[in-house]
């Protein structure tokens, strides 16, 4: 049960954060994600130079995980971090994003 | 009456005719729409499209070669998908899926053999060029990167994750494969010079390049401009250059420094450094109009709306453009004269004249990447 609540509370959480971000913005970093994280990742993100990236993959890493290594890379591979370029709040946008499928 | 017969003597000349519809392929191409895995054929003499053909798969990352007769495009997606397309029938000839996840291919010099780059499972797959049928399998281990023909009947590839260069020769029934260790920490791509004899091996891992004389009795790799980037720190690379724009520019190469907003001139003969010029971004591709003369860059996100021209004499940045949002790839027409380039976030290919710079014309796509003309068809390495 108490999995359970976790689960909706972790699915209530996704639009909220989303919602900070316009649906302008929101386009940018959904074009973002598809084509500039794609040319590594593969454009349905099945992976390419880079890891895959897909929702199931996703799942074994939280949110703020995922923000950071966007925001600051992994050393030691070809992953950049993208701090220069993008927000916090932006880099968890796309965590959520990538976590809850949206291209699905 | 006169009307009538008139009419029908139009149609008995055009039945025939229709049926013997002649499509001559020299002065064709295909961009790729990366986002809904589909291919337009274009005439760059028109500056038109000719038709758009679909069921690619995934095309992100997608390249092309040409058979020798410039009928067929072999086009590799990022699905592993190889699709043989029909320039004359505008139609997809065969399709094959050869593996999970792939990044390019070849053509051998004799147009008999199509060789693909895989990332999953990692190596190299050589196919017969006619029927698509698999006819050898070079599994590396490591992703491959890198995969050039070189003459002789040979493929030229690097590894990854591992490190090495192999060299296949298929002109025995056999491949025999030489395997190079040590080339250096993660190559990310490599070229092979037009007479077929330089290997030249990008590194992402290392500040520097390897290189091999494929013409030498023992082929080794030596270390080229060696910390290019020292003394200054290395940017965020949020997306690796390309080393395909070998063409020599005079008697120089020039090569987009990894993690640096330069290009790098090179020596063709001593490969040694002879200068750099700074640019706007970091270089994804740095391409020499045939003739040598001109050098055209584009660059990474997040400066990749821009394109810069440079003095190949001077080292000179002599013009700056603005094409649009993400410029991705440039092609040249063969003879230099004009120059198509992929404006993916515009839905848009632009054509420009290369002396004047002016923009001739635009052409509607979907997300457009990479665009190959049939000229490439007879080139070494492309």
């Amino acid at each position: 049960m108490a999995r359970r609540i976790a689960l909706v509370l972790a699915l209530l959480a996704t639009p909220a954060a989303a919602a900070e971000i316009g649906p302008q913005k929101a386009a940018v970093l959904e074009r973002l994600v598809v084509q500039d994280c794609g040319s590594c990742h593969g454009l349905t993100l099945k992976g390419g130079l880079g890891h895959a990236i897909h929702p199931e993959k996703m799942q074994h890493y939280d949110r703020e995980t995922l923000a950071d290594i966007i925001l600051d890379g992994v050393p030691g591979t070809a992953m950049p971090p993208w701090r220069a370029l993008l927000t916090e709040n932006e880099a968890l946008w796309i965590a959520d994003y990538l976590r809850a499928g949206g291209l699905q | 009456m006169i009307r009538i017969l008139t009419l029908l003597v139009a149609l008995c000349f055009d039945a025939p005719a229709a049926a013997e519809r002649i499509v001559a392929t020299g002065d064709l191409g295909v961009v790729i729409e990366r986002a809904t895995g589909s291919v337009l054929i274009i005439d760059q003499s028109e500056m038109a499209t000719v038709a758009r053909v679909e069921g690619f798969g995934d095309l992100s990352h997608a390249s092309v070669v040409f058979s020798p007769d410039q009928r067929f495009a072999y086009v590799f997606g990022r699905d592993g998908g190889l699709t043989k397309l029909d320039l004359t029938t505008q139609s997809i000839a065969n399709r094959v899926i050869q593996s999970g996840n792939a990044i390019g291919g070849a053509i051998s010099d004799d147009g008999r053999l199509v060789a693909v780059s895989n990332y999953d499972p990692g190596g190299v797959r050589i196919f017969d060029a006619d029927t698509l049928e698999l006819v050898a399998d070079l599994p590396t281990e490591a992703k491959t990167i890198g995969l050039v023909d070189a003459p002789g009947r040979k493929f030229v590839f690097s590894t990854w994750d591992t490190g090495e260069t192999w060299i296949a020769d298929l002109s025995a029934e056999l491949p025999q494969v030489t395997r190079i260790e040590n080339v250096g920490i993660n190559p990310y791509d490599a070229l092979i010079t037009g007479d077929g004899r330089r290997y030249i091996v990008g590194l992402f891992g290392e500040d520097g390049l390897t290189a091999f004389d494929l013409w030498a009795d023992e082929i080794k790799p030596t270390r080229i401009l060696e910390n290019y980037g020292k003394g200054d720190e290395a940017l965020p690379v949020y997306k690796m250059p390309h080393l395909e724009g070998w063409a020599l520019a005079g008697d120089r190469f020039v090569l987009p420094a990894v993690g640096h907003h330069e290009v790098l001139w090179i020596d063709a003969q001593s490969l040694e450094e002879v200068g750099r010029t700074k640019t706007h971004g970091q270089p994804i591709f740095a391409v020499a109009r045939p003739d040598g003369r001109h050098v055209w860059v584009n660059y990474a996100h997040p400066d990749n709306d821009t394109v810069e021209v440079i003095d190949t004499l001077s080292g000179e940045v002599i013009r700056t453009l603005k094409p649009g949002p993400a410029v991705l790839h440039m092609e040249f027409t063969p003879r230099g004269h004009r120059l198509w380039l992929s404006v993916r976030d515009g839905n848009r290919i632009e054509i420009y004249d290369t002396g004047t710079f002016e923009k001739l014309g635009e052409i509607p796509a979907d997300t457009p990447s990479g665009i190959f003309f049939t000229a490439r068809a007879h080139k070494s390495g492309l």
